[in-house]
């Protein structure tokens, strides 16, 4: 037996007993559902319900595709402050980011969902309604144009964060913005917010063939979603909890993409920030982005 | 107590089940549209909001904009209301209750609007207080729940005190209701200005990020509400023996008038800022209003709608068209559809045309969710319909707790 007696009984938890023995009752024999409908918040779950959470959902994944995941939690770490820098001098449009990105975050593949996308724009112009977003990167990069990809920003002072009205997309101490995609209602509040297009939702059941899915999954990042929800970018969260770079700086032919910690007086994100000219996508709406564009040349 | 709640529930059951057959007519149509909407419905519900025209680029489509016509509908009832109690004003103060009663259903067609939206139903409890873990006061989306449900309870408590005082013939408290109804004043106008601040507070979406906004919504309500009620009092007083008196209708039709005046006004003076200025955030009024890039889907729309809106205010504005009652009536439904344009799919999709990112992708809803619009639509019009065959007994003499012969 569990020590149950020292947790106090909350009129929450009190509700949710009761609801969970009622809705237990409601569908023995379908088993985990009741316990998903249930489910709290990430962030007000104890050290137990996390374990719960997890072992439930790695069991799920594994029963739905037939393969062995291993789902994360990695909290953040209080000494860190992710920052992004992407090189406009160097990236070539070729879009490798793109389905690096959806390879290792599991994006759905039928439909499709990609959380970065590629703008092309002549040279001379930088109006966003002039970019061609469905240029062929097969031949890149070509005379006279250039191109600017763009993905979450990781504001500090985020718009989506500040719309939710269930709370279940928030800014993590270390800067990431995530989304409990079971406690996501999928209102799309959000994506209305968003000045940078970051966000998509999962109109129809997410589709990954089984073999393409990247089974070193983070809670708040690359786990499989549901239909109904809202994902985006989380600077893959699963990696770089771990000390990894994100697939989409990894990735990069020609070394565009930077990445590290702002809280680091050495580190290449914070030397890119006091040597160059970086810039910031709509400044004006003072969202205070973490990913910051420069030019090296 | 017991005995006459039965005895009450009784009376009401007959009322319902029993009527000429134009009412069985009726309730036929409107359970019809309701079983339609319920078939489309089966299909989102097995496969996600996919089958709706809704995308990535246009996030928000038909539900959304008739969410937002009907709480335009719903915080209407006030012009009745300010009327009846605050001028003592006797034809309307007859009738506030149907416009009560009428801000009730509206609401219910909104919340049913919200939550056919959402791609999680069944989690709609994460926005509740206590139970879920609403984000407030931050989200305008969690105020506005607040102030829906909250108008909803408030003309809910309004419309049925006042008709079980009639119905057990006795004396209204006013203490206790007087307070109440004054309340549902402020409270009519925070549900639309709080609904208008839901998209006025995004900076990512110029279209809507227009401090005119909330003053905008309120006057185009207060043509769609009352319109709307001018139409549904003939109707009733048609078909029942309930008495509406033409100076009602007439004082309602005279401040729709200045309502639509103030209406065109704040539309040309945003239309003004936006094509004068000239700045990249034109892009959406464009769109709007002549299209982008071979892209036109609301162009028809729009003109239709603003023209009708236009010919509205002169109908109502000349004293002979406005007592008129043929052309009052053209000139309701022409407001109506007007506004229902203009604040509802005229106003929700320019907001993401083109996107963030310059993107110009076009909606055009679905049959699915056309047809479950309709069916939300049969909804409300069957809730009214049944909550007005209850209300107008009571309200003429006929349902009396219990009469006289039945004492003895």
């Amino acid at each position: 037996m569990k020590k149950e007696h020292d947790k106090k009984l909350t009129r929450r938890t009190f509700l949710k007993t009761a609801g969970v023995a009622a809705a237990s009752l409601a569908v023995s024999g379908c088993n985990g559902i009741s316990e998903e409908f249930l489910q709290s918040h990430f962030r007000e779950m104890g050290p137990d319900e996390i374990n719960q959470t997890r072992e439930r959902l790695e069991k799920q994944y594994k029963k739905k595709y037939g393969r062995t995941f291993h789902l994360g939690t990695e909290p953040a770490d209080p000494g860190i402050l992710f920052g992004y820098g992407l090189d406009l001098s160097r990236c070539i449009g070729c879009r490798r980011c793109v389905y690096a990105c959806v390879h290792e975050n599991n994006q759905s593949r039928m439909p499709q969902i990609q959380w970065i996308r590629v703008l092309r724009f002549k040279n001379g112009s930088r109006n966003f309604e002039e970019s061609d977003h469905y240029y062929d990167a097969g031949m890149v990069p070509k005379e006279g144009y250039y191109t600017i990809p763009i993905q979450c920003q990781q504001c500090e002072n985020p718009p989506c964060v500040k719309v939710c009205p269930t709370g279940a997309t928030w800014k993590e101490p270390d800067g990431i913005v995530v989304v409990d995609y079971n406690w996501c209602i999928g209102c799309r509040y959000c994506m209305a917010a968003c000045p940078y297009w970051a966000r998509h939702f999962n109109f129809a059941t997410p589709h990954v063939p089984a073999d393409k899915l990247n089974t070193n999954l983070h809670y708040l990042g690359n786990r499989p979603r549901m239909r109904g929800v809202v994902e985006k970018c989380t600077f893959c969260i699963q990696r770089t909890r771990k000390g990894r770079y994100p697939a989409c700086v990894e990735v990069c032919p020609v070394g565009a993409r930077k990445f590290g910690n702002l809280l680091d007086e050495n580190s290449e994100i914070s030397m890119i920030i006091k040597t160059k000219r970086v810039f910031r996508l709509k400044a004006d709406l003072n969202t205070q982005p973490k990913f910051y564009y420069f030019f090296s040349l | 107590m017991g005995k006459k709640i039965t005895h009450f529930l009784g009376q009401a059951f007959t009322q319902v089940v029993k009527g000429p057959p134009i009412y069985y007519a009726w309730i036929l149509f409107l359970f019809s549209v309701i079983g339609t909407g319920v078939w489309a419905y089966s299909h989102q519900f097995a496969q996600g909001l996919a089958i709706t025209g809704m995308t990535d680029q246009v996030s928000w489509g038909l539900y959304i904009s008739n969410f937002t016509f009907f709480v335009g509908v719903a915080a209407a009832a006030v012009l009745l209301t300010i009327p009846a109690y605050v001028y003592d004003f006797g034809p309307i103060r007859e009738i506030a209750i149907l416009g009560e009663i009428l801000a009730v259903c509206a609401i219910v067609v909104c919340i049913f609007f919200v939550v056919l939206d959402l791609g999680h139903p069944e989690r709609v409890w994460h926005l509740l207080p206590f139970i879920g873990r609403p984000n407030f006061p931050d989200s305008i989306l969690a105020w506005d729940i607040l102030v829906l449900n909250g108008y909803l309870i408030i003309n809910l408590f309004i419309s049925v005190y006042l008709l079980s005082v009639i119905y057990l013939e006795k004396k209204e408290k006013t203490w206790l209701i007087l307070p109440v109804i004054l309340l549902s004043i402020p409270w009519a106008v925070s549900i639309h200005t709080v609904t208008a601040y839901l998209y006025n507070g995004l900076g990512a979406r110029p279209f809507w990020n227009s401090a005119i906004l909330a003053p905008r919504f309120l006057a185009s309500a207060f043509c769609s509400g009352p319109a709307l009620c001018i139409i549904i009092f003939q109707l009733i007083r048609k078909f029942t023996n309930f008495h509406v008196k033409d100076a009602a209708l007439f004082k309602i039709a005279e401040m729709i008038c200045f309502a639509m005046g103030i209406n065109l006004f704040l539309a040309a003076a945003e239309i003004f800022k936006e094509l004068y200025t000239n700045t990249w955030h034109v892009a959406s009024i464009i769109y709007l209003f002549a299209g982008l890039e071979g892209h036109t889907g609301l162009v028809k729309w729009i003109w239709t709608g603003e023209s009708f809106n236009v010919i509205g205010f002169f109908l109502f504005l000349i004293p002979k068209t406005r007592k008129n009652f043929i052309t009052l009536n053209i000139a309701c439904i022409i407001v109506v559809i007007g506004v229902w344009i203009e604040k509802g799919m005229g106003f929700v999709i320019p907001g993401f045309i083109p996107t963030p990112l310059g993107e110009i992708w076009e909606y055009t809803p679905r049959l699915y969710e056309v047809l479950i619009s309709t069916g939300v639509f049969g909804v409300g019009m069957l809730l009214y319909t049944l909550f007005v065959k209850i209300a107008i007994p009571i309200e003429t003499g006929e349902m009396r707790v219990f009469k006289k012969k039945e004492i003895l």
